[in-house]
């Protein structure tokens, strides 16, 4: 019988196989934060151990550092302590950091594809569900606890079972105008923010062909938010061509070798899912989350739908989700006033979110009284942001400038939205309180967060009159 | 990892489904470099108002409940983020034990990396179990060697649970320690697959 991608990277990395139970899984690549790690350093140096491979294990600081004024000391001395932490485990244990005054600093997710870490058939692992993102190179990348982060630093191993296999087909194209972000949020408001625990995901199927890697990267990073512990695209030339010449990429002949063997790592025709699902993509317009988790959501032409209409075992939760959110049954979603918009985050930080934001922005102000922040997802996206123009463009229009970093994201840092402030956010997560306390999240794709911005409420994005870009 | 068997206590009933990290362990809490103390912000912005008063509605502050072990709750529980500060806030409060129709992945591995007993029972069962807790205390007695929860009433619910996880849940052992026995199987491998 055929072997599925998943089951491929698997069998190629297992160590030990025994009866009754987990197998002992090799990891290729550790990434590690401030936020996850120090615990899991503590735990090492009380039993005395060492980390195993510390050319394996990369670490850099993303989750509470602020994103300016990065030269003063900490307003936050609890997240410096957090930060210096990180400092001297990484000097202690002997393992590369990208601090926050390095070029390569940004979030974990974003940086590793960045340099060429991230290769098709790998395992990676990090302190932070959304490791998933990596799933884009055909890598089983998932996210994991401390206790596994120290399991993982100690013998460069973890235990796990094998998780089940969910094949998503997303069947026809995207239409024009409706991004990534809309069509990974439409699976998970389709099916439920739980619907594929316990599996691990592959994406297949005409529309993700078509995407870039950064777009495959942002469908692979929600994969957690529909319950999957990891989402896997098989790689292609677009996975190759992506690579070529990055950093850590394989160079001369080990390429042309590596990448006769990375296009052996698809599913076999054979090979059997334990489910499958057909999606299709022709149906997908621009989507906005109305409620507390990311399977709540519309398209933006759409209203807030009625409890009392939805099933009844979701009735309660859609209610209180409402409550929380501050909305009315049958508002249209266009009608939603907003306060803040965020665009960035390991879903959205990326280069080619920031150009397709500031295609909308350029030529345009943001709203009054509508706080507008771009945080690009590493110090080598906002370089380039910068290069381009595109940092002009948001600046003139009124948008934040900052540094790369997780920020409003989940809101450790001092970018916190205020209670009662409505955000129109291009990150993963709209629980309760997530980007500041009593704050009201709705997540949206770039292109969507900066019209937002600028109109100070959801329009549909298809219909923006564009303004030609000057001269940069 | 102190191992864990036999808990008797009167359960918590916490009516709600998706109880995501974000609720169990809020991002401003995160920022510790410590393991322990994370108890006190438990549930923090559903136990305290804004003004840090505590709300008396939440069932965490009803008195009735004071001292619970076993902390019950719909299904999609620990849905979210990987944050092991979530089994950790749960433990350090004095939960041992989560019962819940269904857990999110990583969730459900960290609390068994941490001897925090994750059970699942029936959607009907856990329902029936809400209701009975919430109308008045009610003792529940979990044997993981049995592989049972038994309520004051006499009911008595099974669960399931690896075989593996629940010798390591009993034994309280040290996965890492086990793990170090495969070395050169480590060795091995990483010989193996050495790039030449």
């Amino acid at each position: 019988m055929g072997r599925t991608l998943y089951e491929k990277i698997w069998n190629s990395h297992v160590v030990v196989e025994e009866d009754a139970q987990p197998d002992i899984i090799y990891i290729d690549l550790h990434l590690i934060h401030e936020v996850t790690s120090p615990q899991a350093f503590d735990g090492l140096r009380t039993e005395n151990r060492k980390v195993r491979r510390p050319d394996r294990t990369l670490a850099t600081m993303d989750h509470a550092i602020p994103t300016m004024n990065r030269h003063l000391p900490f307003e936050d001395k609890v997240a410096e302590k957090q930060v210096e932490a990180l400092r001297k485990n990484c000097k202690d244990f002997g393992i590369e950091l990208y601090d926050l005054f390095s070029r390569r600093q940004g979030i974990v997710h974003i940086i590793a594809p960045e340099l060429g870490l991230t290769q098709p058939g790998q395992t990676i692992v990090c302190g932070d569900s959304h490791t998933a993102t990596h799933g884009a190179f055909g890598t089983l990348a998932f996210g994991i606890g401390t206790s596994e982060v120290e399991h993982v630093l100690a013998t460069q191993t973890l235990k796990q079972y094998k998780s089940k296999t969910l094949a998503v087909n997303f069947n026809g194209e995207l239409p024009v105008g409706v991004t990534a972000k809309d069509l990974i949020l439409a699976l998970i408001g389709e099916y439920g923010h739980d619907f594929a625990t316990g599996y691990v995901i592959e994406y297949r199927g005409e529309a993700i062909r078509g995407l870039s890697m950064e777009e495959r990267m942002t469908v692979c990073n929600m994969s957690i938010e529909i319950g999957a512990r990891a989402g896997l695209i098989a790689p292609d030339d677009t996975t190759f061509e992506y690579l070529e010449g990055k950093p850590h990429a394989p160079k001369g002949e080990e390429w042309e070798q590596a990448v006769a063997e990375w296009k052996q790592l698809t599913s076999d025709e054979d090979a059997v899912f334990d489910r499958s699902v057909n999606f299709d993509c022709e149906k997908v317009e621009p989507q906005v989350t109305w409620g507390t988790n990311p399977g709540l959501v519309v398209s933006v032409n759409g209203s807030v739908p009625d409890p009392k209409e939805m099933p009844k075992e979701k009735q309660k939760m859609a209610e209180s989700a409402l409550q929380y959110m501050d909305l009315e049954p049958g508002v249209n979603i266009s009608d939603i006033p907003l306060d803040t918009v965020f665009i960035g985050s390991c879903t959205n930080g990326r280069i080619e979110d920031l150009r397709e934001a500031a295609r909308i922005v350029n030529g345009y102000k943001v709203s009054e009284g509508v706080r507008a922040l771009v945080v690009p997802g590493s110090f080598s996206v906002k370089l380039q942001a910068e290069e381009e123009g595109l940092a002009k463009i948001f600046t003139d229009s009124g948008f934040e400038w900052r540094d790369a970093g997780c920020s409003m994201c989940l809101g450790m840092n001092p970018d916190v939205a205020q209670p009662g402030d409505r955000i129109a956010s291009t990150s993963n997560r709209n629980f309760e309180g997530r980007q500041g306390r009593l704050s009201r999240s709705h997540l949206v794709s770039p292109p969507m967060a900066a019209a937002a911005a600028i109109k100070g409420h959801f329009v549909d994005v298809r219909d923006w009159p564009i303004k030609v870009r000057e001269e940069v | 990892m102190q191992p864990i068997n036999e808990i008797h206590s009167v359960m918590t009933p916490l009516d709600r489904q998706n109880v995501d990290t974000d609720q169990i362990i809020s991002k401003e809490f995160l920022k510790r470099i410590e393991r322990t103390g994370f108890g006190k912000y438990l549930f923090y912005h559903w136990r305290f108002r804004p003004d840090g008063s505590p709300d008396n509605d939440f069932v965490l502050n009803d008195p009735r409940y004071a001292g619970s072990d076993i902390l019950v709750a719909q299904d999609n529980f620990g849905c979210g983020s990987s944050r092991e500060h979530a089994p950790w806030a749960i433990q350090d409060y004095g939960f041992k034990a989560v019962i819940a129709p269904s857990f999110a992945d990583i969730f459900y591995n960290n609390c068994v990396k941490n001897g925090l007993l994750p059970i699942r029972l029936p959607e009907e069962a856990v329902s029936e179990l809400l209701e009975k807790g919430k109308r008045e205390p009610y003792q529940l007695q979990i044997s993981l060697e049995d592989q049972t929860v038994r309520g004051a009433d006499g009911t008595v619910h099974s669960f399931e649970i690896d075989p593996y996880w629940k010798q390591m849940l009993l034994n309280g052992w040290d996965e890492i320690s086990l793990t170090f026995q495969y070395e050169p199987h480590i060795e091995a491998y990483e010989k193996k697959t050495a790039r030449a």
